[in-house]
C-alpha cells in the first residue's frame, strides 16, 4: 500500500482532538469536498506533538506535514497548543538547517465548528506541497556511510 | 498477538465511496491479523455481535473497526468489545467515513487511503497495552453560573433532586434577561408572575446557596472535585443586616445613576434596588455615581438606614467552594445596535431597542407601563419596528439569525395597540420565523387582530424630520420603497455571546465558537454536555434560545448532573501519563508544564521522582513532549505508538 | 504644519462650464494653503457617466490615459475636485490591477502602461494632507454664525472599497473642515441621499422631487446654506431649485455653496476669485444673516 502514483503525494496530518479532528470531522460532516492525499494522526492535543515526530515523518519519506490545533485562548488542555506554537515555530526555522524545505511543514489552528476552513486548510497545503513536488528522499551516500563508520 | 478488522460499509455513507471488501482483504496481509471482514453497519446490533462473536471465534485480543469518527462511535464499541471479554482500550478506530468516504468521489483514492488508515491503526493497537481505569469519589453539589431563567430551572430540578447547589448571578439579583420583560409570546404571560415565584423558590429553597453580585475567579479540577473561587463583589452593603425596606433609594441625593435593570432608559439612584421583585431584594451602591465614595461627602444611605447596613470601606470578598458538576447558563447580550449609524441609534432618543420598549411597556418600568417617547415623554402613534438589526446580516459579522425576534416584535405590536388604541405599528421584516407551538398563529394574529402591517424589507435609514422620524426602507413585496413617518423607532437587536464568555470558557477549559457561545458536546445527541467532562450548559449561552428552549435546556442539564451524581465513585481515564521510574532524573520540567498540576515530585530512596495524580490527569500530553529523559508517557498515545503510525504511513 | 505638496490637478469637464466656479475657488483655496496643482497637460474626458455602462475596458481606457500622462510627468498623486472623475480614474487604477484587463486597455492605448500614480479628491487631500487644524490657522474671517449642512452626494465616499474615505454613510471630511472655517454646522442626516444626479435630463420629476427632498429637510433644519462637493449636485441643488420648490409646492431660497468657496470666504480671498457670482440663489442675503447673528450673539454676550 503507498500513496497513488502520480495522483497523491505522501501527506500526514497531525491533529488535536478537540478541535481540528473535530473541524476536519465537521467538514466531513458537511460534505466538504477535499484532496485525498491527507492521513490524518489523531492526537489528544498539539501539545502533545514532539517537534521530532515531523522531522522523523519528513525524513521517513512524507511529502508535507500539516499540524493542527485549537485556536490559542481556546485549548481543552488550556495552555497546550501555547507550548505547540513555541515548539513548531522554532522548528520552522530549524528545518532548512536540516536541508528540509520549510514550505513541507505548516501549522494551523482550526476550531471544532470551522468546518469550512478545514476545507480550506487541506486544500490549500495540498496544493502547497503539490506545488512543491516529491521530497527528495534523504538517502546517505556510499562516501558518507564510509566517512561515518570510520569516526 | 490476535488482531481482528471490521470494515464498515454504513449503508452507502462509506460504502458509496470506499470499497469495503477491498479494505478488509488488504488488512489480512497486516501483521497479527487474523480476521479482516466487512460489515454493513458495525455499529448496529447484529454488527457488534458480529465482532463480539469473532472476538470469541478467533480469539482475538484486539479490534478495528473502521468506520466513522471515534468522537462518534470510540465509546460504542469499546463497550462491545468489553462485552466480548477483551480490555476496552485494545479497540482503534480507523475514521474512513468523515475524513474519507465524505470528502472525495474518487474511489479508488478513497479505498487506498481507507486501507492505508486501517493499516495505522494496526499498527497503533499492536503497541496498545490493557488500561484499567481508577474509581475516584465525587463531590455531589453542583454549581450553577448565571441566574436567568435557564439557570434558576436547573437550580431548582437539581436542589428538588436532592443536590446542594450553589447559584452564582454576576448582577444583584437573579432573574436574567426575563426579568425585564412585560409579556411573555405567545401567551402574553405576565413575565414577572410566571417567573417572580420561581425566584422565590430559589431564595426560600434548603439546598441552594445564592451568590448574587458575585462572578467566578477561576475553576481548577475536574469532574467530581472541581474547585471554584467566587468572587463576592463589593456591595457596600451588609447584606446580613439590609432587610430590602428602600429607604436609602429614597433619601439617595445622587439620582442620576445609570439604570442598568431599565436598560438605561430613565435614570435611578446611586444607591438602588434594582427592581421590586428583586432576590436577594438587598441594595446595591454603584461606585460610579455615589458621591460618597467619589468625594467622601454624603453619606445620607448610612444616616437613614435603619438596619446600619451601608459599609462604605467593604471590599471584594473571594470565596471558595467545591463542586462536582457545572452548569453553565450565562445567557446572552444584546448586539451593539450602533453599528447601524443609518438607522440613527444612540444619536437619535426616540429610536431605541426592543428590550427597552419592554421597560417602557413594564407596569414596574421607569414609565408605570405608558408608552412615553424618550424625547418628549408624549405618546407615539405610530411606531416602527425593524427587524433583524445585527441578525442575518454578514456585514457587520452575525449571520445567524437570533431566532426569537420575530416573536417578540409580534408580541410587542399586540401589547402597544393593547396600550394605545389608536397606534399603528409598522414591522419591517425579513421573512418572519415562527416555528414553534402557537408561534405562527400569534405573528397571524398581530397582523390580523391587531393590524400591524408587516412590511417585507429592509431599512436603508431612519432621520428626524421635526418632531416625527421618517423610516425608509425597501417594500420587497410591493417593489417600491416605502416611507413611514414614526413617533418611535424600536430595532429588535439580535442576541449575541453574553460579554466575557470567551474568558469565562478559557477558565472552564470549554470550546466556545466564533462568535462566543459556547460549543455542545454534539450538535444533535449532546446538546447540554460539553466536551469537558462534568461541565454541562442551558440557555442562551449556548446559541440565541427562548425562554421554553433555555428552560427545557435547564431541565436537561439538572438530568444529566442528577445522572452523573446518580454514581458513588467516577471512573477516571486511564489514559494518562505515566513516570517510567527508572528514567527519571528528577528534573522537575514536567510538573512545570502541567497546567493541571496532575504531576508533582516525590522522594524515593532519596532522589526526587515525578509522580502523576491519575484522577487529576487529564491526558494532554504536554509533559511527554517536555521530559527530557522520555521517561513520562502518556498512555494510549506514547512516543512508539505514534512514530508507528508514521511508519505505516512512510514504509514505501 | 505639513509641509506643502505638489499634486498633479485634473480639472474635469464640468470645471471648464457650468462648475467654473468650483474650478477657480478651488485652486484659489489651495494656492492659499501652499499647495501646487499641475495640470495634467492634454487631459482629456474621464469617461464619466455613460463610458462603463458601454464598456468597462473602455471606460478605463479613457480614464487611465489621463493617470499615464501624470506619471509620465513624475506625479504620484492625482487630485480632481469632482467626485464622478475621482470614481473613474480610481476605478481605472483599481481595474489595471488586473493583468489581464490591463492588457486590453493597453491595446487600446497603444503602449505600456506603467505603474498608475495614486488619486484623491481635493477634498480629501485638504482633510488628510492638510489636515482641519492647518486650514483653520488660515482662516482670517472666520463664517461665525453662519448655519451649513454638508451635503457630500452619492459616490464621493461610495462604493467604500473603490473610494477608501471617510465613512461611507456618515462622512464627516467636510463637516469638519467647515468648522475649521468657523461655521455652525448642522447635522444632516440625508448627506449621502441621492439628489437625482443624471436623471435632470430624462426625468426631471424625479429629480425635482429627490432635490426637493433635500432642500425640504435641509430647511427644516434652520441652516442658511447647504455646501457641497460635486457639480453635478450642486447644479440639482442651485439651478433646479425653483422646479423643486415647485413640486413639492415649497418656496426656498437657500444658497448652495461650494465647500472651497466657503473656505475661500473665510481665507478671506477676493469674492471674484470664488465665483460667487455664477451662483443661482443669491447666498448674500445668507451671508449677511450670518453675519447679523453673530453680530446679535457677540452683543448678548458683552451685556451679560
Amino acid at each position: 500500500m503507498s500513496v497513488l502514483e502520480g495522483k497523491e503525494l505522501r501527506i500526514v496530518g497531525f491533529l488535536c482532538n478537540w478541535c481540528s479532528y473535530g473541524g476536519a470531522d465537521t467538514a466531513g460532516v458537511g460534505r466538504m469536498s477535499q484532496p485525498t492525499d491527507l492521513r490524518i494522526i489523531r492526537l489528544p492535543c498539539s501539545g502533545r506533538i514532539n517537534p521530532l515526530f515531523i522531522v522523523k515523518t519528513l525524513l521517513s519519506g512524507a511529502d508535507g506535514v500539516l499540524v493542527s490545533g485549537c485556536h490559542p485562548r481556546d485549548c481543552h488542555y488550556a495552555e497546550g497548543n501555547f507550548y505547540a506554537r513555541r515548539r513548531l515555530e522554532v522548528l520552522k526555522r530549524f528545518l532548512p538547517i536540516v536541508g528540509i524545505e520549510p514550505a513541507r511543514f505548516e501549522y494551523t489552528w482550526v476550531s471544532a465548528s470551522e468546518g469550512q476552513r478545514w476545507q480550506k486548510v487541506v486544500s490549500t497545503f495540498t496544493d502547497q506541497i503539490h506545488g512543491l513536488g516529491k521530497a527528495p528522499r534523504l538517502t546517505p551516500s556510499a562516501e558518507a556511510l564510509a566517512a561515518a563508520s570510520a569516526l | 498477538m490476535k488482531i481482528g478488522v471490521f470494515v464498515c460499509h454504513c449503508g452507502s455513507n462509506i460504502a458509496g465511496a470506499v470499497d469495503p471488501a477491498k479494505v478488509a482483504e488488504s488488512a489480512r496481509a497486516l501483521p497479527d491479523v487474523v480476521i479482516a471482514t466487512d460489515t454493513l453497519y458495525a455499529c448496529s446490533e447484529p454488527g457488534q455481535q458480529g465482532i463480539i462473536d469473532a472476538v470469541k471465534e478467533y480469539e482475538l485480543d484486539g479490534v478495528v473497526v473502521a468506520s466513522c469518527t471515534p468522537r462518534m462511535h470510540e465509546a460504542t464499541f469499546r463497550r462491545a468489545v468489553e462485552r466480548a471479554g477483551i480490555n476496552r482500550y485494545m479497540f482503534e478506530m480507523a475514521n474512513i467515513r468523515e475524513h474519507v468516504s465524505w470528502i472525495g468521489k474518487d474511489k479508488e483514492a478513497n479505498t487506498n487511503k481507507a486501507a492505508e488508515l486501517v493499516g495505522m491503526a494496526v499498527e497503533k493497537l499492536r503497541r496498545d497495552r490493557p488500561l484499567i481505569p481508577k474509581q475516584f469519589d465525587i463531590n455531589k453539589r453542583v454549581m450553577i453560573i448565571g441566574g436567568g431563567v435557564a439557570g434558576i430551572q436547573a437550580a431548582l430540578d437539581c436542589a428538588d433532586g436532592g443536590l446542594e447547589v450553589i447559584l452564582v448571578e454576576k448582577t444583584s439579583s437573579i432573574g436574567g434577561k426575563m426579568a425585564k420583560l412585560d409579556k411573555t409570546f405567545p401567551t402574553v404571560d405576565c413575565s414577572s408572575c410566571i417567573l417572580g415565584p420561581r425566584m422565590v423558590d430559589v431564595a426560600q429553597h434548603p439546598n441552594i446557596t445564592l451568590y448574587a453580585y458575585s462572578e467566578i475567579e477561576s475553576i481548577s479540577g475536574y469532574v467530581g472535585n472541581f474547585q471554584a473561587n467566587i468572587r463576592k463583589k463589593t456591595t457596600y452593603v451588609d447584606w446580613e443586616l439590609c432587610t430590602g425596606c428602600g429607604l436609602c433609594m429614597e433619601k439617595c441625593p445622587s439620582k442620576k445613576s445609570t439604570d442598568h435593570f431599565n436598560e438605561k432608559v430613565g435614570v435611578t439612584t446611586a444607591i438602588n434596588i434594582p427592581f421590586p421583585q428583586a432576590i436577594p431584594k438587598k441594595a446595591v451602591i454603584d461606585a460610579e455615581f455615589c458621591t460618597k465614595l467619589i468625594k467622601g461627602k454624603c453619606g445620607v444611605c448610612a444616616k437613614v438606614c435603619p438596619s446600619k447596613a451601608i459599609k462604605y470601606e467593604m471590599e471584594d470578598e473571594v470565596v471558595t467552594e467545591n463542586v462536582g458538576a457545572v452548569v453553565v447558563a450565562t445567557g446572552f447580550d444584546l448586539f451593539d445596535y450602533s453599528v447601524y449609524g443609518e438607522y440613527g441609534a444612540g444619536k437619535y432618543p426616540d429610536v431605541i431597542t426592543s428590550l427597552q420598549y419592554e421597560r417602557l411597556l413594564s407596569a414596574s418600568g421607569p414609565t408605570g407601563g405608558h408608552i412615553k417617547r424618550p424625547s418628549d415623554g408624549k405618546e407615539p402613534k405610530n411606531i416602527v419596528f425593524i427587524q433583524c438589526v445585527g441578525s442575518r446580516d454578514k456585514s457587520v459579522d452575525r449571520p445567524y439569525c437570533s431566532g426569537f425576534c420575530c416573536m417578540y416584535t409580534a408580541k410587542q405590536a399586540i401589547l402597544t395597540k393593547d396600550h394605545i388604541p389608536d397606534s399603528q405599528s409598522y414591522v419591517f421584516y425579513m421573512d418572519i420565523r415562527s416555528p414553534g407551538k402557537m408561534y405562527d398563529e400569534f405573528t397571524r394574529r398581530a397582523m390580523e387582530e391587531y393590524g400591524a402591517r408587516y412590511i417585507r424589507g429592509r431599512v436603508a435609514m431612519v432621520y428626524p424630520k421635526g418632531e416625527k422620524y421618517i423610516v425608509r426602507g425597501a417594500d420587497t413585496l410591493m417593489g417600491t420603497t416605502a416611507e413611514i413617518e414614526a413617533d418611535l423607532v424600536v430595532l429588535a437587536v439580535g442576541a449575541e455571546a453574553a460579554k466575557g464568555s470567551p474568558q469565562l470558557a478559557e477558565k472552564l477549559r470549554i470550546s466556545y465558537d466564533k462568535y462566543g457561545f459556547f460549543m455542545e458536546g454534539h450538535p444533535k445527541l449532546k446538546p447540554v454536555e460539553t466536551n469537558t467532562a462534568g461541565v454541562y450548559l442551558a440557555g442562551a449561552c449556548q446559541g440565541p434560545k427562548d425562554i421554553p428552549s433555555s428552560v427545557a435546556q435547564g431541565s436537561a442539564a439538572a438530568a444529566k448532573v442528577l445522572g452523573l451524581f446518580s454514581k458513588d465513585k467516577l471512573e477516571s481515564d486511564p489514559q494518562v501519563s505515566h513516570v517510567e521510574i527508572k528514567r527519571c532524573v528528577g528534573c522537575g520540567k514536567c510538573v512545570e508544564t502541567c497546567p493541571f498540576g496532575a504531576v508533582k515530585l516525590v522522594d524515593f530512596r532519596g532522589m526526587p521522582k515525578a509522580e502523576v495524580i491519575e484522577t487529576v490527569c487529564q491526558g494532554c500530553g504536554i509533559c511527554a513532549v517536555t521530559c527530557p529523559q522520555g521517561a513520562i508517557q502518556l498512555e494510549h498515545f506514547t512516543d512508539n505508538q505514534i512514530l508507528a503510525e508514521v511508519n505505516a504511513l512512510c514504509r514505501s | 504644519m505639513s509641509s506643502p505638496r505638489t499634486y498633479a490637478y485634473y480639472p474635469g469637464c464640468s470645471g471648464l462650464g457650468t462648475s467654473m466656479e468650483y474650478d477657480i475657488s478651488t485652486r484659489a483655496v489651495c494656492k492659499a494653503l501652499g499647495m501646487t496643482l499641475t495640470d495634467i497637460p492634454d487631459w482629456s474626458c474621464c469617461g464619466s457617466t455613460p463610458a462603463h455602462t458601454v464598456d468597462h475596458s473602455f471606460s478605463t481606457a479613457l480614464s487611465a490615459r489621463n493617470l499615464k500622462i501624470a506619471a509620465k510627468a513624475g506625479l504620484s498623486t492625482v487630485t480632481t475636485p469632482c467626485p464622478s472623475c475621482l470614481t473613474n480614474l480610481k476605478t481605472a487604477g483599481k481595474n489595471v490591477k488586473d493583468a489581464e484587463f490591463k492588457k486590453k486597455v493597453e491595446i487600446l492605448l497603444d503602449g505600456q502602461l506603467p505603474e498608475l500614480p495614486e488619486v484623491m479628491s481635493v477634498l480629501q487631500a485638504l482633510y488628510e494632507d492638510i489636515g482641519a487644524d492647518v486650514v483653520a490657522e488660515h482662516v482670517k474671517k472666520p463664517l461665525t454664525g453662519l448655519k451649513v449642512a454638508c451635503y457630500y452626494g452619492c459616490i464621493m465616499n461610495r462604493p467604500p472599497e473603490v473610494m477608501e474615505f471617510d465613512d461611507p454613510e456618515h462622512p464627516i471630511a467636510m463637516d469638519k473642515l467647515m468648522e475649521a472655517a468657523g461655521a455652525t454646522v448642522i447635522p444632516f442626516p440625508l448627506k449621502v441621499e441621492c439628489c437625482g444626479a443624471s436623471l435632470g435630463v430624462a426625468r426631471k420629476d424625479v429629480v425635482a422631487k429627490l432635490t426637493g427632498k433635500l432642500i425640504d429637510t435641509a430647511a427644516g433644519l434652520g441652516v442658511d446654506a447647504l455646501v457641497t462637493a460635486c457639480p453635478l449636485c450642486q447644479m440639482n441643488l442651485d439651478l433646479r431649485q425653483d422646479q423643486a420648490n415647485a413640486a413639492l409646492g415649497t418656496r426656498h431660497r437657500i444658497p448652495v455653496f461650494y465647500y472651497t468657496q466657503l473656505l475661500g470666504l473665510a481665507f478671506d480671498l477676493p469674492e471674484e476669485a470664488l465665483g460667487l457670482d455664477k451662483l443661482c440663489v443669491d447666498p448674500h442675503h445668507a451671508l449677511e444673516t450670518a453675519k447679523e447673528r453673530a453680530q446679535n450673539t457677540k452683543v448678548r454676550e458683552e451685556t451679560a
